[in-house]
């Protein structure tokens, strides 16, 4: 026998990882290992932290998984997942993954044209839905996709109407599951005993900024060997917290539950609702953290809001810490030793400011915070070391798994990425694009051999993004290859750094930068409605609806101020000369970002081609007259005339 | 969906030939009507019929000058309105009267401070049986009227602070806290946005259909297509008379309802 096949062997995190170890091997010898003695999740439910032990979550990944053979699953039949983060989900993958199924993640925001598709590409066969709304989506598809059997749901919340053959509740999948277990008690050993490191364990659809989702097919090795890779840099622990708020559908989330969760043995963390994320993540103050930009994005703004209106006294106190925290983060980017002075000065900033300013944010014990997914400002980025946040920037995608590149302590630039994990090597072609190669590179897309031959050429996946190594070994992301401007002056120049950089003023939400190839730089602003409604409350100004207030004089005096702040110390001509603020903000369900909030910009170039028109005309207006589509598919007829103002 | 079990014929509540007067102003008009136990019963008319009048007279903010309010068979005309919500009836309001300074939770638990049966002594010692009783209580709030009205996020937030629409839940939270047999719901979606409506209109049905409640409903409200859609029986009322009172279907069809709406092309008209 295999030394990995050996489940009552504890797991030695620091052995390297073979392929004969896969996911339900390693999670079961973990389960074992803690048993009843640890915490592997907990659930905020009815207002209280509510804990879930190891052998809980054996004992119910076990019922699950053979119920779903009970059901008729076969090795390689596909598992697909919807809802929020809870732990029926994660048993649910789990279960999946142990009774020899491919799991697959579907965004919980997802409309039913994306769901019939994955449903319908994947050739899914038992599908977890978390309650009515996941089940409606489902019954609406299913005539669509003859493949899919049983439809699972947890949450009985709104259930009671609902009498379909094809629906069955979580507790009767396992209570199917334990009567098989008692009829053959040793079957869930022999599954997870089943199987190899390099099958495939999880079929991920990426959500693709110019055309329909591709299925990317990560193995069990390929998400394992990511997982100890990460480990490796940076350590966790068997009691750190963790907090899983964000998509399963995204792979940064599937890293750091699955991958990483699952070697170390960490406690997830599930809050409430989504709508309480940002209160459970204060709760539970988690250890490690792994979030888009936007996350901290967010994060900055709530801070720039309360700033706003903080009395006089806390206002200068935080002007004072911020302006020590800035400068000791300075110190730390140029490697410098900090003097006496600067320590005593810091150790101040903080017991004043940045220890309630941490505890509010839920970062008081973070070791290490990520992100990635996006590019992040440099102007974000520094705040959050200005707080005294260890904040890394990684560089990854779904294709290997994960990440590829991190940022090590001590050794943190603000305007790059880092350096590769162990066991990956990076390269860039002589056309400057990015290509990797490790253990985690995937298998390839699901019935796609064309775009599988693009990815991954002799062995090394193209990642189509466009970056270079500097001086200390660090790479540098640059921008997506397609994105990248050409100035009027010949220059290169990458839109998303000037976005990110517009992003930085809380008044502003979005930002799409126009300017390849043209006479100079356009933007097309989306306000955030909140924080400028508040604005416009202080100054008694009338609106009734976000179209009414982006269109504001004063609104536009304010978001001018706002650019020409981001503006500054940039070259003449990478600046913003002329702007308009959006009639809306850029929603998802509009095809207008992408689930991960990135923004598809062949789509809204063709979208918006009047207001694009406009901005390269010498007219100060544009009128538009167009139709807007709600969630719940009611039609409102828009008529306006947006504002263009040039900034001399 | 499937259409619910029909109500039981058991009367709950029954106004028989009430009257209110103002002065010279007639409010009421010797109104009759019979709610029976676990339907919703809808009252619609014009602004102005006497909708709200009808609805203090149930819940005892009024007393009618004649006729005879009854509760399970039992006159309760003489009753302060505190006694009547100890029989089981419970109301919301149609401009919300929730107290703003303090948290969604604090309004809720006042809700239940009805079923709290120790005082102020043991509640200071707080041992034993208070303690047990608080969590009972707390429990209760937690897993049926929070889970239930989706407002975990704003459990510890002044309900000044809330937008309108969330302010109309937290005051439903609050009635349904009482754990009442008849909930009177006065004009629970006006002033929301479509959204908000359908939210509220999932909330009343759950509360009405759900095992854990079959609380019977007395609606009034505006929206004709919630209404319609949500009704076991519709009562139409105008200048202080019935009109009819019947299925929505029939109300729908009778001349003389229509009549009364002449002119309020609203009638039909659900939200665009």
């Amino acid at each position: 026998m295999q030394p990995e096949h050996d489940l009552n062997k504890p797991f030695d995190a620091t052995a390297e990882i073979t392929t004969d170890l896969t996911i339900p091997r390693l999670f079961y010898r973990q389960a074992k290992r803690f048993g009843a003695n640890r915490v592997a999740m907990r659930e905020k439910e009815y207002g209280i932290w509510r804990p879930i032990t190891w052998q809980e979550y054996l004992d119910n990944v076990r019922a699950i998984a053979l119920g779903l053979i009970r059901l008729g699953l076969e090795p390689g039949d596909k598992v697909s997942m919807m809802g929020a983060n809870r732990p029926e989900g994660l048993w649910a993958e789990m279960a999946a993954l142990c009774a020899g199924g491919i799991g697959v993640w579907l965004f919980q925001d997802c409309l039913m044209e994306e769901v019939r598709y994955i449903i319908d590409h994947s050739d899914t066969k038992f599908l977890f839905g978390e309650g009515q709304e996941e089940v409606d989506k489902a019954l609406s598809v299913v005539n669509e996709c003859p493949k899919l059997q049983k439809i699972i749901w947890d949450d009985p919340k709104g259930m009671r109407h609902y009498h379909q053959k094809i629906l069955m509740s979580l507790e009767e999948v396992k209570a199917l599951g334990r009567e098989l277990d008692r009829e053959k008690p040793e079957l869930f050993e022999q599954l997870i005993q089943r199987g190899h490191g390099d099958d495939t364990a999880l079929l991920f659809y990426t959500s693709g900024t110019t055309s329909l989702p591709k299925g990317a097919l990560l193995s069990h090795h390929n998400m394992l060997s990511m997982g100890q890779s990460l480990m490796s840099v940076d350590p966790c622990f068997p009691t750190d917290d963790y907090v899983s708020y964000l998509p399963f559908a995204w792979i940064g989330e599937q890293m750091m539950s699955i991958s990483c969760g699952l070697q170390i043995g960490y406690t997830i963390n599930f809050p409430e609702s989504p709508e309480t994320a940002q209160e459970n993540i204060r709760d539970i103050g988690p250890h490690v953290m792994f979030a888009p930009p936007r996350m901290y994005e967010q994060m900055t703004r709530t801070v720039q809001v309360k700033y706003l209106d903080a009395t006089w006294l806390k206002r200068t106190m935080y002007n004072l810490a911020s302006r020590i925290g800035y400068h000791m983060a300075d110190l730390k980017f140029q490697k410098k030793p900090i003097p006496p002075v600067w320590r005593f000065l810091s150790w101040f900033a903080y017991i004043t400011v940045q220890k309630k300013l941490k505890d509010h944010l839920g970062l008081s014990r973070v070791r290490n915070a990520y992100t990635g997914g996006a590019a992040m400002g440099p102007d974000h980025f520094r705040f959050f070391h200005a707080m005294g946040v260890n904040l890394k920037q990684i560089y990854g995608q779904t294709e290997v798994a994960g990440i590829s590149v991190v940022h090590r302590n001590g050794d943190i630039k603000f305007d790059t990425v880092g350096l590769p994990i162990p066991g990956t090597e990076i390269r860039i072609t002589e056309e400057g694009e990015i290509i990797t190669k490790s253990a985690s590179v995937f298998k390839g897309y699901y019935k796609n051999p064309e775009a599988t031959a693009k990815a991954i050429r002799n062995g090394w996946l193209h990642s189509d993004d466009k970056g270079f190594i500097d001086d200390d070994g660090h790479l540098v992301v640059f921008d997506r290859t397609k994105d990248v401007f050409t100035l009027r002056d010949g220059k290169l120049f990458s839109p998303q750094y000037l976005e990110t950089r517009l992003k930085f003023s809380p008044y502003i939400k979005d930002s799409w930068v126009i300017g390849d190839r043209k006479p100079f730089i356009t933007a097309v602003l989306c306000i955030d409605y909140s924080v400028v409604g508040k604005w416009a409350d202080e100054r008694k100004m009338n609106y009734t609806n976000y179209q009414e207030l982006s269109q504001k004089p004063e609104v536009y005096d304010l978001i001018e101020k706002q650019i020409r702040q981001a503006n500054k110390d940039l070259p003449e001509a990478a600046r913003v000369y002329r702007f308009t603020n959006l009639y809306k903000e850029f929603d998802a369900d509009d095809d207008e970002l992408t689930r991960t909030r990135k923004l598809r910009r062949a789509f809204v170039e063709k979208r918006y081609k009047e207001i694009l028109d406009a901005l390269y005309s010498d007219t100060d207006t544009v009128h538009i007259d167009t139709t807007i589509k709600y969630e719940d598919g009611r039609l409102s007829h828009v008529v306006t005339d947006l504002a263009i103002r040039t900034i001399t | 969906m499937q259409a619910k079990p029909n109500p039981s014929e058991e009367v709950l509540l029954e106004l028989q030939d009430v009257s209110m007067y103002f002065g010279k102003v007639t409010a009421l008009s010797e109104v009759s009507l019979q709610i029976r136990k676990g339907e919703i019963h809808s009252v619609i008319g014009p602004n102005g019929a006497g909708k709200t009048v009808m609805m203090n007279c149930i819940s005892g903010v009024y007393r009618p000058q004649k006729g005879e309010v009854r509760y399970r068979g039992k006159v309760i005309n003489h009753l302060r309105p505190y006694e009547r919500a100890k029989l089981g009836i419970s109301r919301t309001f149609q401009k919300v009267e929730v107290f703003g300074g303090m948290t969604v939770l604090d309004n809720i638990r006042l809700g239940r401070h009805i079923h709290m049966k120790s005082g102020i002594l043991s509640g200071a010692i707080y041992k034993g049986k208070t303690a047990r009783e608080e969590i009972e209580h707390r429990k209760f709030i937690e897993e049926e009227i929070i889970d239930l009205l989706e407002i975990e996020h704003i459990r510890n937030k002044p309900v000044g602070m809330l937008p309108y629409g969330l302010q109309k839940r937290v005051e439903l939270g609050r009635a349904l806290a009482l754990e009442p047999e008849l909930l009177i719901l006065d004009e629970p979606l006006a002033g929301l946005n479509l959204e908000e409506v359908e939210d509220m209109a999932r909330f009343i049905l759950d509360v009405n259909e759900e095992k854990r409640w079959q609380v019977t409903c007395l609606l009034v409200e505006h929206d004709m297509g919630v209404v319609m859609d949500l009704s076991d029986r519709v009562f139409v009322l105008n200048f202080g008379n019935m009109i009819m009172d019947g299925t929505p279907a029939e109300v729908q069809s009778n001349p003389d309802v229509i009549k009364a709406y002449l002119g309020e092309e609203d009638l039909y008209a659900t939200r665009a």
